[in-house]
């Protein structure tokens, strides 16, 4: 029998993945956004199972909204990445520390 | 029985190519484990009756963010092969922070207990009314201004997008409104009709 | 009301109003209200003197206000006045008003001048307060007016580091004194439990032989307050030990000089001790005391006095030598004495000072004598006045019949003879000796002053005139040698410079002091000095010794005569080296170097002054101030916390790398840490 939990501990690995992917690519932000797309996911993937199991629409409409974010968010990044790699060449950020204090 | 299969394939291969996506050396590899990822999920939300997620996640996820993605890694002339290095430096460390944190999200899962929910209560999978009408019904009266306000933010993002990005072209005249508003008489030019064989006189 | 009332308060609401107000109303009024409201305080004095004079005045206290009821401790602010009083009264006043009047021509071109007049109104009503002060606690504070005055007026010119630097010796060494002074107030108030000076002076013959502790040892009671109490007046008299501010006072201008350190502030210790006189009989030990400190100090100024170039300076020695003159006639009992000489001395040295403030205004603002020289014909009225006052310093008068200073000295050296004790001996001699070197050295300046041959052209103030006035003046005498030259250099010739009388306004106080100078002795010895007169005169305000007054005119003939011909000796011995033969004064520094250093330098007191108190008391400040306050204080306190916070800042500021991953990292860990405390606690 499929319950929640089931779900609930998928989410909870691909959200541990995409924190994983974080971390692990310092210098490649492209992944670095991929792995937050990732933690997206598992999100919707919890709210989603949530709001089947209590029979309840929000979650699914809260769902939309973060997808909605998401894309958002994914394309600003992906400009702040195109403008990084015009002024730099490349895109690695482990050493851009310019805003610090 | 087939949910039980279904629901494990597709978390399977959910969990796979999300490591995938992480691990594999050629970025164009890793967005299109990203793509098999969403797939998957989106199969995932279809087992729950959500088809209309689904959808939405194969479409814009799958279609918009993650072409976008393969746009940025296909344009960019970047030098992955630099990047990766450090990566085995970190992962036991990474490795160790990620099992904490799932032994956490699964120990906070448990210790919750909530209600009578996570003792195997089935899906409300069988519905009334089909997916997307429910969704359009709740959204379209009690989120309303939510749905507008996702709108704006989108509106918000691609003008964003655009600012950021923009170039000008550098050559382009384009016209001075508040230089032309502030000419006075003096500066203005003047037509003449002077006769044949007399100068000018300013 | 009685005129005492406005006699002390008109000065203080003249001071009030130039000082405060001088800007808005100007300097003219300014000045006008301050001389007019002296010489309304002067025209009221002089009746209430004559009274006394004549036998017609009576004590009386005015009170003016309560001050202080606190338990035993009762002080009025109340205004005394009897024949001592009056007598300071006319003095304050009248050379007050002279030294305003001065001033107007003195201080023409000066700035600042509501501020000086405001300075020297104050001073008066200071001085005044301090004259009629009924309790010992009024005089204290009329003390430390006169003391905050003197501050004030020697660093008029505040913007001169040598006239701060004077200003604040003055008030220090002032303050050593004061310190004494009111220890003696503190040990008056314990044993007389009262501060009202009446009843202490009725209190006090019982006083007699009675014992206190004071540092640990038993003394005489009265011996240890009158002590005490002369330690104020050695501070504010410029006695020998506290003498250095007054030298270094010249740095005022000449009108301040005259005013407070020659007739006025200087005489308040005098005029003390004649106060307090029935105290200072009670204490044979005291007297003696004061006797040996005026007699040293008569004759250590003297000897200063006579090798100072400057010719302020020598006046102003001369004032710490009949200031020592005036303390041992106190000590040897001759109160009257010392008060006659304090009225004599107050109108020649007065005229004196301002005999040379007229000189240095007309030799523009120079004051070294090895450039004077034949002022005779240029500058005669200046000339007579302080001819007039040299005539009354050395006391020039026989049979009976002289100036001033022939009454009041030659009495003070006959009461010192006729006291019969031993230090009333040793001051007869010293003053005999100390006598012989003031004639000299007064008559030194008349004849370096206004004899000889002009000797103008060495001096860089008259080069200054001269080429300011003649524009196409050749540069042959101009030879500008640099201000710190080993010796002037005394160039003969006048450099073509024309020194011009003072104007009205200066001469007009010389004249009338000239007066003073000549007639004062003549008019009053008989209500000073004289054995019936001065006990009508004096009518117990102060302790007059009528038996030794007598006995003072029944000294022997040579004792009589001896200030006379030491005068003379003076006179002869100053014409030879000054007139007869210039380069006397050369050879005698030449053969008696080591003795002329020593005199130079002031018997050195200076030096050991700054060696035993200047230097330790520095250093001690210096430690103070770095190892105690910057390094512990300061390093613990507000300047440690402040190096704290920047060190803790530079702590935090390596969190912030601006790397975001690690901003990243660090959030995520919070969130691990914060999901682990929910699980503890809620678990």
């Amino acid at each position: 029998m499929i319950g929640l939990t089931h779900y609930l501990a998928v989410a909870a690995i691909l959200f541990t993945i995409g924190v994983l992917g974080i971390f692990l690519n310092r210098k490649n932000v492209i992944l670095m956004l991929m792995a937050i797309e990732l933690i997206l996911l598992a999100v919707n993937i919890n709210l989603v199972a949530f709001s089947a199991y209590l029979g309840d629409l929000t979650g699914q409409v809260f769902a939309m909204f973060v997808l909605t974010v998401a894309a958002a968010e994914a394309a600003i990044g992906l400009a702040i990445l195109v403008i990084f790699f015009r002024r730099r060449g490349s895109i690695a950020v482990d050493d851009v520390n310019r805003m610090h204090g | 029985m087939i949910t039980i299969l279904a629901f494990y394939l597709f978390a399977t291969l959910t969990v796979t190519s999300a490591l995938l996506v992480i691990f594999a050396r050629n970025p164009v590899h890793s967005v299109l484990w990203l793509i098999v990822a969403f797939f998957n999920a989106a199969g995932l939300f279809l087992l729950l009756g959500a088809e209309f997620i689904a959808m939405l996640l194969v479409i814009v996820y799958v279609g918009a963010v993650a072409v976008l993605f393969l746009f940025i890694v296909m344009m960019l002339d970047v030098d992955f092969a630099a990047l990766r290095s450090g990566f085995t430096r970190n992962l036991p460390f990474g490795i160790l922070l990620a099992l904490v944190l799932l032994a956490e999200m699964i120990i906070a899962v448990a210790a919750y207990k909530a209600g009578p929910v996570t003792a195997g209560v089935a899906p409300h999978v069988v519905d009334a009314k089909p997916n997307i009408v429910a969704l359009g019904e709740l959204l379209y009266t009690r989120f309303l201004m939510p749905f507008e306000l996702a709108g704006l933010i989108l509106l918000v993002a691609m003008i964003g997008a655009i600012v950021l990005t923009h170039r000008s072209r550098g050559d382009a005249r384009g016209q001075k409104i508040r230089r032309q508003v502030d000419r006075r008489p003096s500066d203005a030019t003047k037509n003449m009709q002077p006769p044949v064989g007399e100068g000018m006189t300013l | 009301m009685h005129p005492i009332i406005l006699i002390v308060f008109l000065p203080l609401v003249a001071a009030l109003i130039a000082g405060l107000g001088g800007r808005v109303i100007g300097k003219v009024p300014a000045k006008v209200i301050t001389t007019g409201a002296l010489f309304i305080s002067a025209a009221l004095s002089w009746p209430i003197f004559l009274s006394f004079v004549a036998g017609a005045g009576e004590t009386q206290v005015v009170p003016v206000l309560d001050w202080i009821r606190s338990g035993d401790l009762v002080v009025d602010w109340a205004l005394r006045v009897d024949a001592l009083t009056a007598v300071m009264l006319v003095v304050v006043t009248s050379v007050s008003s002279l030294v305003h009047l001065y001033s107007w021509g003195y201080m023409e071109e000066d700035p600042s001048q509501p501020r000086f007049f405001a300075y020297l109104s104050l001073f008066t009503f200071a001085m005044l307060m301090l004259v009629t002060a009924d309790s010992l606690v009024q005089m204290f504070f009329g003390w430390e007016g006169v003391g905050l005055a003197s501050y004030l007026l020697i660093g008029f010119w505040y913007h001169k580091p040598s006239a701060n630097a004077a200003a604040m010796k003055a008030f220090v060494v002032n303050r050593v004194g004061d310190f004494g002074f009111s220890l003696g107030i503190f040990g008056t108030f314990l044993v007389f439990n009262t501060v009202s000076i009446p009843a202490i002076l009725a209190a006090a013959p019982s006083m007699a032989g009675s014992t206190i502790g004071f540092a640990g040892m038993t003394v005489d009671t009265m011996t240890l307050l009158c002590l005490l109490l002369f330690v104020g007046a050695m501070g504010k008299s410029a006695q020998l030990g506290l003498h250095t501010w007054l030298p270094d006072a010249m740095e005022g201008p000449t009108p301040v000089s005259a005013l407070i350190h020659a007739a006025t502030m200087v005489t308040a210790g005098v005029f003390m001790v004649c106060r307090l006189s029935p105290m200072f009989e009670v204490s044979p030990d005291a007297l003696m005391v004061v006797t040996y400190v005026g007699a040293a100090t008569a004759i250590f100024a003297a000897t200063v006095a006579t090798v100072q170039t400057d010719i302020k300076r020598v006046i102003a020695y001369s004032t710490c030598s009949q200031l020592g003159y005036m303390f041992f006639a106190a000590g040897v009992g001759a109160y009257g004495a010392a008060m006659f000489h304090l009225f004599t001395h107050a109108f020649f040295k007065a005229l004196l000072f301002l005999g040379a403030g007229s000189v240095i205004h007309a030799m523009h603002h120079e004051q070294d004598m090895r450039h004077y020289g034949a002022l005779r014909k240029e500058i005669p009225l200046t000339f007579w006045a302080m001819l007039a006052g040299t005539l009354a310093i050395t006391g020039v008068g026989i049979f009976g019949i002289g100036f001033a200073g022939y009454y009041s000295k030659d009495n003070i050296i006959e009461s010192a003879f006729a006291s019969g004790t031993t230090h009333g001996g040793i001051a007869f001699a010293i003053g005999i000796l100390a006598a012989l070197l003031t004639s000299f050295y007064s008559w030194r300046l008349i004849f370096l002053t206004f004899f000889g041959k002009a000797r103008w052209a060495g001096s860089e103030h008259i080069q200054h005139a001269v080429h300011e006035h003649h524009e196409d003046e050749s540069e042959e005498a101009a030879d500008h040698d640099s201000a710190h030259d080993h010796g002037a250099r005394v160039l003969t010739g006048t450099a073509g410079y024309h020194p011009h009388e003072s104007p009205l306004s200066m001469l007009i106080p010389l004249g009338l002091l000239s007066v003073g100078a000549i007639l004062a002795g003549l008019l009053f010895h008989g209500a000073f000095v004289d054995a019936e007169g001065g006990t009508a005169f004096w009518n117990n305000s102060i302790s007059f010794d009528e038996h030794l007054a007598h006995a003072a005119h029944e000294v022997p003939t040579w004792v009589k005569y001896s200030p006379f011909i030491v005068m003379l000796a003076g006179l002869a011995l100053a014409y030879r080296n000054y007139i007869a033969r210039p380069s006397a004064p050369a050879a005698f520094v030449a053969q008696f170097g080591g003795l002329h250093k020593f005199l130079m330098h002031k018997w050195y007191f200076d030096e050991l002054y700054d060696f035993l108190f200047v230097r330790p008391s520095m250093a001690l400040g210096r430690f103070f101030w770095k190892r105690g306050d910057e390094q512990t204080i300061d390093r613990f306190g507000p300047h440690g916390a402040a190096v704290l916070v920047g060190a803790g800042n530079r702590l935090t500021t390596r969190l912030q790398s601006g790397f975001v991953y690690s901003y990243a990292l660090v959030m995520l860990l919070g969130l691990i840490a914060a999901a682990s405390w929910v699980l503890w606690w809620v678990s």
